[in-house]
C-alpha cells in the first residue's frame, strides 16, 4: 500500500530543495553573462572603471553561485534517495542527461571559476576574459541538461518500457534531446534567468543612485549593460513564453486547461487577462468558473493551435471525455491501465514460473494498453487535475510580471541612454522595488510547471505516488524540517552578505 | 565505434569509468583532508593561506562526487535507487557534510556573515571528518553489502531499520572510513609543501606528514589484510554465491588490475619518502598513487563477475554490474558523451598547471580583492 502521507512529505521536500534551488539559479545563470560583457567591455577598451564594475558584481556572482552549488547537491541525489521507484523507472534516460551535464557543464565551470576569481594577477586578461565567458556558457550548459531531462519527463519520447526491466528504456537519445519540451522549457526558462539578473543589477543600481550620488558612473555603466542584456532576453522570453504554451497544449492539455482555469471546452477560447476563480467550483458541475474575469477573445485557441477558432479542451473534457470532439474519458485511460498493469504482472509471473506461452499472450496484451500504464495506478479520474487555483494564479501573475519587467527596461534603458536616469526617483524606486519580483517570477514559472503536471512525476506513465521510495514518513519529515532550517539560515546569510558588499559599495555605513 | 562491442564490455567499460572517477574523488579529498588541519596555522594570515589555496580546488572535489553520483544513474541506475533510496540515512548525512562545505569558503570571511567565522570553519572541518569518514563508510558498504531485497519489478525493499546507518556498525566499514580521513590528511600535507608558499607552515606540514602516514599506514595495512581475507559474491548466470577470499582471487585473476594497486602503493609510499626529503612535487607522485588504488580497488569489486552491491538479506537480490545497468543504447550513447573526457581531463590540467605556476603566498591573498 502507498502511504499518501510519505508521498506528501517526499513531494514537499523536493518542492522545498527546488524552490531554495531555484532562487539562486536564475541569477547565475545571467549574472554569470553580465559579468562576462562588463569584462569583455574592460578589456576591448581598456577603461579600468568597467574593471571595477566587473568585480562588484563578480564578487556578488560568487556568493550567489556558492549556494546555488550547496543546494544543486541535493537535487541529484535526491532522485535516488527519495524518488528511488522513479529512479529505476527513468534512469536509463533521465541519468544520460545528468551524467552529460557532469562532464560538459560541471567541470567547465568549475574549473574556468578558479580563473575567473583569483587569475587575475596569474593569467592574461584575454585568457581571463575566455574563462568568464567559459563559465557562463558551463552555467547553461548545465541548465541546457537538467531541462531536457525535465522535459522529457513533460513529455516522455525516445523510449519504450520494457517489461522484463521493467523499466523505460531509451531507444533514440536524439528524440529525447531534440524533444520540443526541453528546448522550449531551456530556452524560456534561461531567458527568464537573464531577466532575473539585468532585474538584480539594475534594482541595485538603482539603489545606487538613490543613496549616493557618488556612484552615477557606476550604476549608469551597469543599468546600460543589464537593461540591454533584460531587454533582448525580455522579448525573447515572451517568445518562448509562447512556444512553451504550444507544446503544453499538445502534450499537457490538462495542465493547459489549469492554467487558464477553463473547465469546459470551447471553440475559439479567450484568454483570462485577469480573473478571479471561483472558489466553489467543482469538476462538472455548473457554477460559474470565475467570480470575475476579463478576457481576450479566441486568444488561446490561438496560443495553444495557432487558429482562431481551434477547440481547447477544459478540464470537464479531458476527465469525463467529450464523443463530439474525440477526447476519450480519463476513467476509460484507468481502465485501460489498470489491464495495462494486471498484463504486466501476469507477464512476470508467467516469466518466473517458466511458462513462455502464458508470458507471450501476458506480454501481447500489455503492448495492447502500454500507453495508458501511468492511468492503472490512479484512483479515480479527478486525479489527472492539478491544483486549478496554485496553476492559474501562479501562471497569471508570472505572465503580468513578464510584461512588467518588459516595461522597465525599456524606460530604464531609455533613462541611461538619454542621462536622465537621477531626474525621476520614482521609476528609481519601481526599479528597486522590482528587486524580488525577478526571483517570483521564477519561481512561479517552476510552480506551473511542476505543479501544472501533477499528479505525474512522468506523464502518463508514472505517477508521483508510485516514484517514491518506501521509506518511513518519520525519516523524510525530519530530513524536510533539516533541509528546511539549513536551507532558510544558509539564504539568511547570503541575503546579509550581499546586502552589506552591495552598501559597502554604495558608502553607507553596515 | 561502441555499437561493436558487447554489451557486457559496455558494462565493463562504464565501471571502468565510474572506478576511475572514485579514484580521482579520493586524491581529490585532499580539499577536506585540507579542512581538518587549518590548526597548522599559527595566525591568521597562515589560516587565510590554507584556506584560499584549498579553497581555489574545492569545487573540483565537489563536481567529481556529483559526477560520479550522475555516471552511477545513468549506467547503473539499479544501484543509484537501491544504495541512495536505501541507505538514506547513511547519503543524507554525506550530503549535509557537503552543504556546508559548499558556502564555507565563499561566506567565511565576508563582512556580517550571520553565523560568523568560526563557526564556517567548523563546517570545513566536519565536511573534512564526518563527510569523508561517512562517505569511507559507504564505500566499504560495497564490500560487506547492506540488507535488501529487489521485488519483480525491481523495487527496493530495505530491510535495516536504520536505512544505512546500520552500516556504520560494521568494524570493517567504520576501519575504512577511518583510514580515508587520515588518506586525505595526508595528501592534504603534501599539497600543503606542494603550494604554499610559508615556509613555516612548509615545515609544519612537513613534521605532520609523519603522524598522519603511521595511523594511515596501520589503517590501510588492516583494511587491506581484509579485503584480501574476505569472502565475496560471485555470480554465473544469474546463480549467486559466497566465494572465500573473492577478492584476493580478483586480484590474482587480474594481474593487471594487481598491478595497478601495486604501483599506485608504491607511488604513495615513495611519495611519502619524497616528502619527507623535502620535495615538493612530491604531490603528484601521491595523487597518482592514491587515484590508482582507488580505481583498483573499485575493479575488483566489479569485474571477473563479482556482486559490487552485495545483498546480505537475499544473495539473489545483488547487484552486478549486468543485472544494474543501463540499456545498450544508452551505455553506448554515454560512451561516445564518455570520449570528452580527455579534454576535459586536458584542460583541467593546464588550468591547474597555469594556476599554480608560482606558490601562493600570504602577500598575494592579501592583495587580492576576491580571495576567501
Amino acid at each position: 500500500m502507498i502511504d499518501p502521507t510519505l508521498v506528501d512529505w517526499s513531494r514537499a521536500q523536493f518542492a522545498l530543495t527546488a524552490i531554495y534551488h531555484f532562487l539562486f539559479v536564475p541569477l547565475t545563470l545571467g549574472l554569470s553573462f553580465i559579468v562576462a560583457i562588463m569584462e569583455t567591455l574592460y578589456v576591448t577598451t581598456g577603461d579600468t572603471k568597467w574593471k571595477e564594475v566587473t568585480l562588484f558584481w563578480m564578487k556578488l556572482f560568487g556568493i550567489n553561485f556558492a549556494i546555488g552549488l550547496a543546494t544543486g547537491i541535493i537535487m541529484e541525489f535526491e532522485f535516488g534517495t527519495n524518488w528511488a521507484n522513479y529512479s529505476w523507472f527513468v534512469g536509463d534516460i533521465f541519468g544520460a542527461p545528468l551524467a552529460i551535464e557532469g562532464i560538459m557543464a560541471f567541470f567547465l565551470e568549475s574549473t574556468f571559476f578558479a580563473v575567473m576569481f583569483f587569475g587575475w594577477n596569474r593569467v592574461s586578461k584575454k585568457f581571463h576574459l575566455l574563462s568568464t565567458w567559459l563559465v557562463a556558457i558551463g552555467s547553461n550548459l548545465s541548465a541546457l541538461w537538467i531541462l531536457v531531462a525535465n522535459g522529457w519527463m513533460q513529455h516522455p519520447v525516445g523510449m519504450q518500457f520494457n517489461p522484463e526491466t521493467a523499466r523505460s528504456e531509451m531507444v533514440n537519445f536524439w528524440e529525447v534531446i531534440f524533444n520540443p519540451n526541453a528546448y522550449n522549457k531551456f530556452l524560456h526558462t534561461i531567458s527568464a534567468g537573464y531577466i532575473t539578473s539585468a532585474i538584480f543589477v539594475v534594482a541595485i543600481s538603482a539603489w545606487f543612485l538613490l543613496k549616493n550620488e557618488k556612484m552615477k558612473d557606476f550604476a549608469k555603466r551597469s543599468i546600460l549593460v543589464a537593461t540591454s542584456f533584460g531587454l533582448i532576453t525580455s522579448a525573447y522570453n515572451i517568445l518562448t513564453g509562447d512556444n512553451s504554451a504550444y507544446t503544453v497544449a499538445q502534450n499537457q492539455p490538462v495542465k493547459l486547461a489549469a492554467m487558464e482555469g477553463l473547465y469546459q471546452g470551447k471553440k475559439g477560447a479567450e484568454i483570462v487577462a485577469f480573473g478571479i476563480l471561483n472558489p466553489d467550483k467543482k469538476l462538472g458541475d455548473k457554477q460559474e468558473d470565475f467570480l470575475f474575469q476579463i478576457s481576450i477573445p479566441k486568444a488561446l485557441s490561438i496560443l495553444g493551435y495557432h487558429k482562431l477558432d481551434a477547440y481547447v479542451a477544459g478540464m470537464n473534457d479531458l476527465v469525463y471525455g467529450n464523443k463530439e470532439h474525440g477526447i476519450e474519458s480519463a476513467a476509460s485511460k484507468i481502465g485501460k491501465g489498470k489491464k495495462a498493469v494486471a498484463a504486466l504482472k501476469a507477464f512476470k509471473e508467467a516469466k518466473k514460473q517458466g511458462d513462455i506461452q502464458k508470458a507471450s499472450s501476458a506480454l501481447a496484451q500489455f503492448r495492447q494498453y502500454e500507453k495508458y500504464m501511468g492511468y492503472g495506478f490512479l484512483d479515480k479520474p479527478e486525479e489527472i487535475v492539478p491544483p486549478v487555483q496554485i496553476t492559474f494564479y501562479s501562471f497569471h501573475l508570472m505572465v503580468g510580471l513578464g510584461i512588467w519587467f518588459f516595461v522597465l527596461m525599456i524606460v530604464m534603458l531609455y533613462k541611461a541612454m538619454t542621462g536622465t536616469l537621477t531626474k525621476t526617483r520614482t521609476w528609481l524606486k519601481l526599479a528597486f522595488y522590482s528587486l524580488p519580483l525577478g526571483f517570483l517570477a521564477n519561481e512561479l514559472g517552476w510552480i506551473v510547471a511542476e505543479v501544472g503536471r501533477q499528479p505525474w512525476a512522468v506523464q502518463d506513465l508514472l505517477p508521483v505516488k508510485m516514484a517514491t521510495t518506501h521509506i518511513s514518513t518519520t525519516s523524510v519529515m525530519i530530513t524536510f524540517w533539516l533541509f528546511a532550517i539549513l536551507f532558510t539560515f544558509l539564504l539568511i546569510a547570503e541575503v546579509k552578505i550581499m546586502a552589506t558588499q552591495i552598501r559597502l559599495k554604495g558608502g553607507e555605513n553596515v | 565505434m561502441f555499437e561493436k562491442l558487447s554489451t557486457y564490455a559496455l558494462q565493463e567499460y562504464w565501471w571502468f569509468i565510474v572506478s576511475l572517477l572514485g579514484g580521482l574523488f579520493l586524491f581529490l579529498t585532499f580539499v577536506q583532508g585540507g579542512q581538518t588541519k587549518l590548526g597548522l596555522a599559527g595566525n591568521e594570515e597562515q589560516k587565510d593561506l590554507i584556506v584560499n589555496a584549498l579553497g581555489r580546488k574545492w569545487e573540483l572535489t565537489f563536481t567529481t562526487l556529483v559526477l560520479f553520483g550522475g555516471a552511477l544513474f545513468a549506467a547503473f541506475p539499479l544501484f543509484y535507487a537501491v544504495s541512495f533510496g536505501g541507505a538514506y540515512g547513511l547519503w543524507m548525512a554525506i550530503l549535509f557534510s557537503f552543504i556546508i562545505q559548499a558556502i564555507a569558503y565563499e561566506y567565511r570571511k565576508k563582512p556580517n556573515n550571520f553565523f560568523g567565522q568560526k563557526v564556517y570553519e567548523f563546517f570545513l572541518f566536519l565536511n573534512g571528518t564526518v563527510g569523508i569518514f561517512l562517505i569511507g563508510v559507504a564505500l566499504a558498504s560495497l564490500f560487506t553489502g547492506a540488507a535488501f531485497k529487489l521485488d519483480d519489478m525491481k523495487h527496493m525493499i530495505w530491510l535495516g531499520s536504520m536505512r544505512g546507518l546500520e552500516a556504520l556498525g560494521n568494524p570493517f566499514n567504520i576501519l575504512f572510513g577511518v583510514m580515508m580521513v587520515f588518506l586525505a590528511r595526508l595528501n592534504a600535507n603534501l599539497y600543503f609543501m606542494f603550494i604554499l608558499d610559508d615556509p613555516e607552515l612548509v615545515e609544519k606540514a612537513k613534521k605532520a606528514i609523519k603522524t598522519d602516514f603511521a595511523i594511515f599506514l596501520v589503517l590501510f595495512l588492516a583494511v587491506a589484510g581484509w579485503i584480501l581475507s574476505m569472502s565475496g559474491v560471485g555470480y554465473e548466470q544469474n546463480k549467486f554465491f559466497v566465494v572465500v577470499h573473492k577478492y584476493l582471487n580478483n586480484f590474482l585473476e587480474m594481474p593487471l588490475v594487481l598491478g595497478v594497486f601495486v604501483v599506485g602503493v608504491g607511488l604513495l609510499l615513495g611519495a611519502v619518502v619524497m616528502a619527507l626529503k623535502g620535495v615538493k612535487k612530491a604531490f603528484w607522485f601521491s595523487s597518482t598513487g592514491i587515484t590508482m588504488v582507488g580505481l583498483s580497488l573499485l575493479l575488483i569489486l566489479g569485474y571477473n563477475h563479482t556482486a559490487y552491491y552485495p545483498s546480505i538479506a537475499d544473495i539473489g537480490s545483488s547487484l552486478t554490474i549486468e543485472n544494474s545497468s543501463g540499456s545498450r543504447v544508452t551505455l553506448i550513447t554515454m560512451s561516445y558523451v564518455s570520449l570528452m573526457v580527455p579534454f576535459v581531463v586536458g584542460y583541467i590540467a593546464y588550468v591547474w598547471r597555469l594556476m599554480d605556476s608560482k606558490p601562493l603566498s600570504e602577500d598575494e591573498i592579501e592583495h587580492d580583492v576576491m580571495s576567501y
